[in-house]
């Protein structure tokens, strides 16, 4: 039993820390500062931040619809559920295939907004954007939600009779209990959009500066440079540390169980 | 060769690391000449065996078409086909990837193996040449390589980093040409798909793979692609089974070749 | 503000309230006059805690009307009634201190968190939860979250106050000392009071009168002693015969 356990965390760790280890830490400096490097950096943040509010713009009312919904028949509540999940469960690439089939010239949206107002949506920043919207969505929706079931929406009423306006209720109650999970599901969002693939390359394609981002630069690198393939990966590697402990330091401590 | 990750899981992997690390210290060049003949001529030979056949994106289709005819004539032969981008390839085989036979589109990854001690005398079995692919009807109205320069076009090239991108660099520095790309793909299949697909006007790609694509796909031709060559190697890496020889003694001999040309493929 | 004494110039109320919930209709019609509590009592799934979420104004009313003295009060929404609720299972805000869960109301009035925290104090003293006041509703044990409740509620000053099965969260070995605690923290207020419960226990301790709702309907009221010399439902016999609690 423990011994498989400890293969078990070798198979998770051990990749990790090879990495760490066979990373050219004196060319480092200079790899980071590569032209090519920072350009993925920039474009990865900016995309991913901009995937992040368009999620919370379109995730929050998703996840309140999904736990109103559970009053719903059983059919649509599952539907409605099997929709959101689909894409967590759904290779990036085939979510990338999906959306060419959909925007892309000769897709079923793609050729009326090419024909009708000669807008291309591949091969740009925003197909980026629409790629990591559509693999991180339900991370946020599920976060969200989870935060909405728990908390009592009978302490909204409470509110009320005690002399708080729709607008205080919201502001007071409804959001301060649902906040840790919209926080961390926006987090969580955010770094499920960073590290972004299949969809992306599918997609969005590959250039420099307008779709190529940290994680297709660092598959790119690996044909021809691996020190800077192994550059980025560390550099996608401590994002995503960040993330976790800022996750467990700030936001899981609030929510109660 | 330096530190070779010690994480390979498969015990194909391990093996066939130790036996690259044991090849490229004793310099054991196994002269795929004198090796190769028992294989061709012996249908028969003793143990079943598997090849792992890596080979670059453009020659997916000829190797399809090579490994079925090898299969049926060493039927205790079992060809495993992995393709992809050369240098893509050409990487992993140095990071202990279980290849027996490595076919590149281009001399340089073939290089990056003989270099690492892991691929000793290849030899050249196929050429290629550039085409411009465009998109069945060709609605750009693409005429010529000038045209990859306008901006209004989306245009795929292969990334420079892969053999189709570097001859694809050439050929239009050759032409005097600043292609304006939408997407520089990491393979030379991505690019063809995003034709066939229709998502792009205009592309540069192999001859073979404009044939490949079938009607989705027209090729046009462009003076001084026949400048540009990519000489395509092969070899069967140190260390693998008297069967991977006999392999590329199949792709390099009569039958393979006749394969290869019907593909599009020049003659080496 | 000091906490209001026992007051005869509170209104009273009059509820005539017909709501539905679910497959079920619900109709009730009562008065409730100052420092006389009414026991609204039945079995489950009667319909009693409706009749309080739509005098509360947080079901709305098919038909009928509220009324609290001579203002009319059906058309207000919840905030603008100056209802007082002690709900069931007490319904405390999780992520806010006693302290503030008791200064919700003075906060929504507009002040500043300091001074809402000023408005506070003499309930927190009077409920006894000085001591608690920084603690969160999930560290309380339930009689303490019941003193809470009680005092977050009359600290918005209300006219009415609604309490819903006041003693269920608690342990029952507990309740009778809740139960006489309670009854005097509701004389203390001395408005118009409309409890909620399934016990006759509670009704005895805390109410002066007792209408009884069945599957949505009323089919008794008056005194408990009323209710023991003439059980009009099986219902109501059955209940107090087994409540030798």
């Amino acid at each position: 039993m423990t011994a498989v356990a400890v293969l078990a965390l070798a198979v998770l760790v051990l990749p990790l820390v090879a990495l760490v280890a066979r990373a050219p830490w004196a060319e480092l400096p200079e790899l980071l500062a590569r032209e090519s490097v920072l350009q993925a950096l920039v474009l990865s943040f900016v995309t991913a931040t901009a995937a992040t509010g368009l999620c919370l713009v379109l995730g929050v009312p998703l996840a309140t619809l999904l736990a109103r919904a559970a009053d719903w028949p059983t059919v649509p509540r599952r539907l409605l559920r099997a929709a959101v999940t689909v894409p967590l469960v759904l290779p990036p690439v085939v979510g990338g295939i999906a959306l060419l089939m959909l925007l892309g010239r000769r897709g079923l949206v793609g050729s009326v907004l090419e024909d009708w107002f000669g807008v291309t949506v591949p091969f740009t920043s925003g197909a980026v954007v629409l790629a990591q919207v559509f693999v991180s969505l339900p991370f946020l929706v599920f976060a969200v939600e989870g935060a909405l079931r728990s908390a009592d929406r009978r302490t909204e009423g409470a509110a009320a009779t005690l002399g708080a306006s729709r607008w205080q209720v919201f502001r007071h109650v409804t959001l301060p209990l649902v906040a840790p999970g919209v926080a961390a599901g926006a987090v969580l969002c955010f770094s499920r959009a960073l590290g972004e693939f299949g969809a992306t390359i599918t997609f969005a394609g590959s250039l420099p500066g307008v779709t190529r981002t940290l994680p297709i630069a660092s598959y790119l690198a690996m044909q021809s440079d691996p020190d800077e393939a192994v550059a980025l990966a560390l550099l996608l590697l401590a994002v995503s540390v960040a993330v976790l402990l800022g996750l467990r330091d700030r936001w899981l401590p609030g929510v109660r169980g | 060769m330096r530190r070779m990750p010690r994480l390979a899981l498969g015990a194909g992997a391990l093996a066939l690391a130790v036996a690259a690390g044991l090849a490229g210290c004793a310099a054991a060049g196994a002269g795929t000449g004198t090796n190769s003949s028992p294989a061709v001529s012996a249908p028969t030979d003793a143990a079943p065996a598997t090849i792992t056949v890596f080979a670059a994106a453009s020659l997916t289709d000829a190797f399809d078409e090579l490994a079925r005819q090898y299969e049926h004539a060493h039927p205790n032969v079992d060809v495993v086909l992995n393709s992809g981008g050369s240098a893509a390839l050409a990487q992993q085989v140095v990071e202990g990837a279980p290849a027996d036979v490595f076919a590149s589109a281009a001399e340089g990854p073939m290089q990056t193996l003989v270099d690492a001690g892991l691929a000793t005398d290849p030899a050249v079995f196929a050429t290629n040449t550039l085409q411009l692919a465009v998109p069945a009807g060709n609605r750009a109205g693409v005429t010529g390589l000038a045209d990859l320069a306008r901006a209004e076009l989306r245009i795929a090239l292969c990334d420079e980093s892969v053999p189709c991108g570097a001859a694809s660099a050439k050929l239009l520095a050759q032409a005097r040409v600043t292609a304006s790309p939408d997407t520089l793909e990491s393979d030379v299949r991505a690019v063809l798909t995003k034709v066939s697909l229709g998502e792009v006007d205009a592309a540069l790609v192999y001859r073979t793979d404009v044939l490949a694509a079938g009607d989705a796909v027209e090729g046009i031709d462009v003076p001084g692609a026949a400048s540009v060559v990519n000489r395509y190697p092969i070899a069967a890496l140190d260390g693998a089974p008297d069967a991977a020889a006999g392999f590329v003694a199949f792709v390099t001999g009569p039958a393979g070749r006749a394969v290869l040309a019907e593909a599009g493929f020049g003659a080496p | 503000m000091m906490p209001a004494e026992p007051s005869s110039a509170r209104p009273s109320l009059h509820a005539d309230v017909t709501v539905t919930r679910g497959e079920r209709r619900i109709a009730a019609a009562f008065d409730v006059v100052p420092g006389h509590p009414l026991a609204v009592i039945g079995p489950n799934g009667a319909g009693k805690s409706s009749v309080l979420a739509a005098i509360a104004g947080l079901v709305p009313l098919d038909a009928g009307e509220v009324r609290i003295g001579s203002r009319r009060v059906d058309g207000l929404p919840p905030e603008r009634r100056r209802i007082g609720v002690v709900f069931q299972d007490y319904v405390l805000f999780p992520h806010l201190s006693v302290r503030d869960n008791v200064a919700f109301a003075a906060r929504m009035r507009g002040g500043s968190r300091s001074a809402a925290r000023a408005v506070a104090e003499p309930w927190l003293a009077r409920y006894d939860l000085t001591a608690l006041a920084d603690r969160l509703p999930a560290e309380l044990s339930g009689g303490q979250a019941q003193r809470v409740a009680l005092a977050r509620a009359l600290a918005a000053d209300p006219d009415v106050l609604l309490l819903d099965e006041p003693m269920s969260a608690l342990d029952v070995e507990v309740r009778a000392d809740m139960r006489a605690e309670l009854a005097t923290h509701v004389r203390e207020f001395g408005g118009a009071t409309v409890l909620v419960t399934h016990s006759p226990a509670d009704a005895a301790a805390l109410a002066d009168s007792v209408l009884v709702l069945e599957r949505g309907l009323v089919t008794q009221r008056g005194t408990l002693a009323e209710l023991r010399a003439a059980p009009a439902t099986a219902y109501v016999e059955r209940m107090l015969a087994a409540s030798v609690e």
